[in-house]
C-alpha cells in the first residue's frame, strides 16, 4: 500500500514538474533562406491567450506568410516572470535578428539582454526604452476608448438612463488613459451623460468586479467600460445576471465571452488594442532595412487602436455609421483626445 | 439606505465561498491537520467546476444543472486532490505547512496545464451561465427590507453555506464522531489510548476539507466569473483561514468572520457613495481581513481556542 502511495506522489511531482517546466517548442536553428530571423517571447500568457500574446503572434504569422517565410518566425513560451531573461537570452545565442516581447513586464528584463546583444533588434510592447537596439511600441489607448464612449454614450441616450460606468484595473498612467477617452467619447455624443468611475485596485479580483458592476448598475448605469483585465469578468457575469444592460470589452474583441444560453451577448463592443500591426510593421520595417529604435505611438490612423464595429451584432447601423464618423475626425485631427481624466475614483461628473 | 440594502447580495456572494471553505478548513485543523493548501484545492475545483460546467452547458437535457453538477465534480476533485496531503502529511509524517504549500504551488501550474490540453488555451473557455441569481425567492422576497436584503437578486450559494454551518455544528459538537475528531486535534496519544484510529481520523478531516475547499472554489468561479483562469482564487483561500481564526475554530464563528469580511470587502466598492466613509480611502476595508486575524491571533494567543494538536505530526511511538 505504502508503496503504491509513494507511487502515486512521483508521478503527481513530476505532473508538476512537467507543468512548470520551460517548453521549448518551436525553436530551431536558423534557416539558410532567412533575409531575417524573428523570435517571439510571450508572457505567461501563451501564443494562443486570445489576448496580446496572441495578437503579437498573428501579426508574426502574417509577416511570415507575406513576406519573411514561415521557419523564419520562432516563439518561446516564458512559464514564470523567471524565463523572460533566459528565453530573450537564447534568442539572442541563436542570433536571431529580432527578438520580439510581449507586454511591461519586461521592461526590467529587457535592460538587462539588450545590451548584451547589439546585434539583435528588440521590440517590447506597451512599455519604453531607449536603448540603441529597442524599439518599443505603445498604443493611444485614449483613441479607442473615445469610440466605445461614443457607442456607450449613444446607447445610454437611447434606452433614456444617460447613466454609463468606467471600471478601471490598477489606478495608473496607463489605465488613466482609458478612462479619459471614454468620458470624452460619451460626452461628445451625449453632454448630458453621467459617468460612474471606479477602480478594483486589481487585474485579477474578478469578485470585486463584479461587486463594483452591481453598484454601478444598481446606481442605474446601462453600459459598464471595463478596462481592467480579469476583473472584467466579474462585469461580464453581472451584466449576464441582470439582462437589459451591456458591457464594454477591452483590448481584445470579447464578444464570445459574454455570450449568455440565447445566444445573445452582453458585449456591446470592444475596445481593441492591435498588437499585430505592431509586430508586423517592425518586422517587415528590419526586413527592408528600414528598422528604428525608436518608441512608436500606435494611433488610430495607424490601426493600432479601434473598436469592435462589426454589423449583425449589438450596435446598430446608426451608431457604427456615427462611430465611423468619429474615426475620421481624429483621424484628420478635427478632434483631438486627450489622456487626462477628469473624474476621480469612485466620483460621478 | 438604498446602499446599504444593495450592499447585502454583493456581501452574501463574497462570503459564502469564503464560509464554505472556511468550514473545510476547520474539519482539517480540529482533526490536528493544518490545511493551508485551502487556496489550491479551491484553485483544483474552480477549475474542475468551470470545465464541466463549459462542457455540459450545450447538453439539452443536463445544460440546465451544469452549474450545480459543475460544483459536484468540484467537490470530488478537491478531495482527490487532497489525498495529496493526506498521504504526505499523515503518512509519510512531511511538515504539514510546507506540504500545503506544494499542493498551492502545483495547482496552477497542474490547471493550466489541463487547460492547454483540453481547451488549447491558457484558461477555460467561456461558460455561459454558471450558477445563476436568484431573482425573488417566493414569499420571502415580499417581506419590506429584509426581502431585498436577502431573498431578490441573491445568489443561492449563501443559503447553501448557511445550511452547512448548521450541519458541520451538529457533527463536529453533537456526534461521537465529532468527538472523536476534535480529541484528534487536542491529543491525539490519548485519542489512540481511548481506541480512535487517529491516522484514519485525520484522513477524514482532511479529506472532507478537501470536499468542502473544491466546492468553494467551483461556485466562486461559477457565481462570479465567465471563467477560470489562474487568478480565479486569488487569495480567498488564505481568507477563509483567517475566517477560521477569526471565528476561533467554531462554525458559528465562522458564519460571523465570513459575512463581516464579506460585508467589509462590499463597503470597501461602495464607501464613496456614503457621507463620512468615503474620507476612508478604499484599501482601507481590503486590508481589514488580515489585520482583524493578526489582532484575534494576539488576542488569543495564550488561551486554549486552537486545536492543541494542530500542526503536530502523529507519530504512535512517541509519547
Amino acid at each position: 500500500m505504502k508503496r503504491i502511495l509513494k507511487l502515486i506522489l512521483v508521478a503527481a511531482l513530476a505532473l508538476g514538474l512537467v507543468a512548470c517546466s520551460n517548453s521549448s517548442d518551436n525553436t530551431g536553428g536558423d534557416s539558410k533562406e532567412c533575409t531575417i530571423t524573428i523570435g517571439l517571447v510571450t508572457d505567461t500568457g501563451g501564443v494562443d491567450d486570445k489576448s496580446f500574446n496572441q495578437s503579437a503572434w498573428e501579426g508574426l504569422q502574417k509577416y511570415a506568410k507575406e513576406v519573411g517565410g514561415e521557419d523564419c518566425v520562432k516563439y518561446l513560451q516564458s512559464n514564470s516572470d523567471a524565463d523572460y531573461v533566459p528565453n530573450l537570452s537564447q534568442f539572442g545565442d541563436n542570433g536571431t535578428d529580432l527578438i520580439v516581447a510581449v507586454g511591461y513586464l519586461f521592461n526590467d528584463a529587457i535592460k538587462q539582454v539588450a545590451p548584451n546583444y547589439p546585434d539583435s533588434k528588440f521590440l517590447v510592447i506597451d512599455t519604453t526604452s531607449d536603448l540603441e537596439n529597442v524599439a518599443s511600441a505603445v498604443y493611444s489607448a485614449e483613441q479607442g476608448s473615445f469610440l466605445v464612449g461614443v457607442a456607450a454614450g449613444l446607447r445610454a441616450k437611447e434606452d433614456g438612463s444617460n447613466i454609463v460606468g468606467f471600471i478601471g484595473g490598477q489606478d495608473s498612467e496607463l489605465i488613466q488613459a482609458f478612462q479619459a477617452g471614454y468620458e470624452q467619447g460619451v460626452l461628445a455624443v451625449n453632454p448630458e451623460a453621467k459617468i460612474y468611475v471606479d477602480y478594483a485596485d486589481s487585474f485579477s479580483d474578478e469578485t470585486k468586479g463584479q461587486s463594483l458592476a452591481q453598484k454601478q448598475y444598481d446606481l442605474g448605469a446601462t453600459i459598464i467600460y471595463h478596462a481592467a483585465g480579469n476583473v472584467g469578468n466579474g462585469v461580464i457575469k453581472e451584466a449576464k445576471e441582470r439582462g437589459g444592460v451591456w458591457v464594454i470589452g477591452v483590448d481584445r474583441d470579447q464578444y464570445e465571452d459574454g455570450m449568455k444560453d440565447d445566444g445573445t451577448s452582453v458585449i456591446l463592443t470592444s475596445m481593441l488594442k492591435r498588437v499585430d500591426t505592431a509586430t508586423y510593421n517592425t518586422a517587415k520595417a528590419l526586413h527592408d532595412g528600414n528598422f528604428t529604435a525608436e518608441v512608436t505611438t500606435y494611433t488610430l490612423d495607424m490601426d493600432g487602436v479601434g473598436a469592435e464595429i462589426s454589423e449583425g451584432r449589438n450596435l446598430t447601423a446608426d451608431e457604427i455609421e456615427t462611430i465611423k464618423s468619429y474615426v475620421d475626425q481624429i483621424v484628420n485631427g478635427d478632434i483631438v483626445v486627450s489622456a487626462e481624466p477628469t473624474i476621480a475614483n469612485g466620483s460621478s461628473n | 439606505m438604498d446602499i446599504i440594502v444593495s450592499m447585502f447580495p454583493s456581501a452574501m456572494m463574497i462570503a459564502a465561498p469564503i464560509i464554505i471553505a472556511a468550514l473545510g478548513g476547520l474539519f482539517a485543523e480540529r482533526s490536528g491537520v493544518i490545511n493551508i493548501a485551502i487556496e489550491g484545492i479551491m484553485t483544483v475545483g474552480a477549475f474542475v467546476a468551470a470545465t464541466v460546467c463549459v462542457l455540459l452547458e450545450s447538453n439539452p437535457s443536463l445544460g440546465a444543472y451544469a452549474g450545480w453538477i459543475g460544483v459536484l465534480a468540484a467537490m470530488i476533485a478537491g478531495c482527490v486532490y487532497s489525498i495529496l496531503l493526506a498521504v504526505s502529511a499523515i503518512n509519510f509524517k512531511a511538515d504539514q505547512t510546507i506540504a500545503g504549500t506544494a499542493l498551492n504551488l502545483l495547482s496552477t501550474g497542474l490547471c493550466v496545464f489541463l487547460c492547454q490540453i483540453i481547451f488549447d488555451q491558457q484558461r477555460t473557455q467561456s461558460f455561459s451561465r454558471g450558477i445563476s441569481q436568484i431573482k425573488d425567492v417566493p414569499i420571502l422576497s415580499d417581506i419590506p427590507i429584509i426581502g431585498d436584503m436577502l431573498f431578490s437578486g441573491i445568489y443561492p450559494t449563501i443559503y447553501v453555506a448557511i445550511i452547512l454551518v448548521v450541519f458541520v455544528y451538529f457533527l463536529v459538537y453533537r456526534t461521537a464522531f465529532g468527538l472523536r475528531l476534535r480529541s484528534c486535534g487536542e491529543n491525539p496519544h490519548a485519542s489512540a489510548s481511548a481506541g480512535i484510529d487517529v491516522i484514519r481520523m485525520r484522513w477524514i478531516g482532511v479529506l472532507i476539507s478537501g470536499l468542502f475547499a473544491g466546492m468553494a472554489g467551483g461556485m466562486m468561479v461559477l457565481t462570479s466569473s465567465v471563467q477560470f483562469a489562474a487568478s480565479s482564487i486569488h487569495g480567498v483561500g488564505f481568507i477563509a483561514i483567517a475566517a477560521l481564526i477569526f471565528g476561533k475554530w467554531n462554525p458559528w464563528g465562522v458564519l460571523g468572520a465570513g459575512i463581516f469580511f464579506g460585508f467589509s470587502s462590499a463597503l470597501g466598492t461602495r464607501a464613496s457613495l456614503i457621507p463620512l466613509l468615503n474620507m476612508i480611502p478604499s484599501e482601507f476595508y481590503s486590508c481589514i481581513p488580515y489585520v482583524l486575524t493578526i489582532v484575534a491571533l494576539v488576542v488569543f494567543s495564550g488561551k486554549s481556542v486552537a486545536p492543541k494538536a494542530e500542526g503536530q505530526i502523529y507519530d504512535a511511538g512517541k509519547r
